[in-house]
């Protein structure tokens, strides 16, 4: 049997034929509009004044910073993605992009982000955002990824720092109403990204990635969703009686809560056929729903104020 | 000779060249915005553009 391996024969130079769709792919631009978001609640959420342009400075940055660990976390998982459906259809394995190439770009991206947010706005946001990237690329996607179960439960803590970055940008300092929204985000990502991997679960064990229901089988990671929604739906409520957000939030957290809980309940439940797939999927969705509609209210609470005080 | 010279180089497909370009045209874009931020916040900030509180 003849076998051809074709990178072997491939022996001219590389000349990349990749287009700039290509490289917006890397930075995936979906996560990174729910990072500009999250970003954008922590900037406004901020007691201080902020001019336009700066604000606007910010979020770039932060979000040109979580492009960079995108393209990073590309180049650095082309065989996994390859071997996914979800992923294969990445520039890297369909071979538009090299992983040099992606680690080049995200580097770069990262180096302006930080250096740029540091510049010109302030050295803590800076410091966090350069922090941020370093824990998405290092600590999550080259040390817990391949290695256990809990790779996303640790590796959210990246996802979840994009709000603490922009009240640091806002404010030249830390206080408490960021890391609320960070644990919202962090205990948000365990029950949204399993509902995700149940009905994945086949993708990433072709790929070797230790998700939690390839590992320790499905009925323990419906019990595991369960119980990160109920934590989920404990430190989301908790802001409102602490005294840090307003009624609004309150209520909306009270009743989105609830349908979380529901759903999770479903999946917990419904083990087997078409309903259990199905209350997976439910879940998944209304999970991004729920992080939206939380943040959102924050959102409203402040354009309300400024625009109709008498109002709030 | 010189006709010979530019065969052996690398000669690049109408697919790269374009590309190419179009690459280069989003990193100049890109520059470009840099700059202007730049000196947006530089106006916006004055002389306290060089007050940066750690």
């Amino acid at each position: 049997m003849l076998v051809v391996d074709h990178n072997a024969i491939e022996l001219g130079p590389h000349v990349s034929e990749a287009e700039v769709g290509d490289y917006i792919a890397l930075l995936k631009p979906r996560v990174m509009s729910l990072v500009v978001f999250t970003a954008l609640v922590g900037l406004m959420i901020a007691p201080v004044y902020v001019h336009p342009v700066l604000a606007f400075t910010a979020i770039l940055c932060i979000a040109v910073g979580a492009g960079a660990s995108g393209a990073l976390n590309m180049a650095l998982e082309g065989d996994i993605d390859a071997k996914m459906t979800r992923t294969a259809n990445r520039p890297i394995p369909r071979g538009r992009i090299t992983s040099g190439e992606a680690m080049a770009f995200g580097m770069t991206l990262a180096f302006f982000s930080v250096m740029t947010l540091g510049i010109l706005v302030n050295w803590i946001a800076g410091g966090m955002l350069a922090f941020t990237i370093f824990f998405y690329v290092v600590i999550y996607t080259m040390w817990l990824k391949r290695r256990t179960a809990q790779n996303i439960v640790i590796g959210g803590a990246a996802g979840a720092l994009p709000p603490v970055v922009a009240w640091a940008a806002a404010t030249g300092s830390l206080s408490v109403e960021p890391w609320l929204l960070f644990s919202i985000i962090f205990f948000w990502t365990p029950p949204h990204f399993w509902a995700l991997a149940l009905f994945r679960s086949d993708d990433y064990a072709r790929a070797g990635v230790p998700m939690l229901p390839v590992v320790a089988g499905p009925d323990a990671t419906r019990l595991q969703i369960l119980l990160y929604t109920v934590l989920l739906v404990a430190v989301a409520l908790a802001p409102w009686p602490l005294g840090y957000f307003d009624a609004a939030y309150g209520v909306t957290s009270l009743m989105l809560g609830a349908g979380m809980l529901w759903l999770a309940i479903d999946v917990y439940r419904l083990r087997a056929g078409k309903a259990a797939a199905r209350a997976t999927r439910r879940l998944f969705a209304f999970s991004i729903l729920y992080l939206f509609a939380l943040f959102a209210v924050l959102l409203a609470e402040v354009v309300f104020r400024a625009i109709a005080p008498w109002v709030w | 000779m010189d006709e010979q010279k530019k065969q052996e180089g690398i000669v690049l497909t109408e697919a790269q060249l374009r590309s190419r370009r179009h690459r280069s045209i989003a990193i100049a874009l890109a520059l470009g915005v840099l700059v202007v931020l730049f000196f947006a916040v530089t106006l916006v900030k004055g002389p306290a553009v060089l007050v940066r509180p750690m």
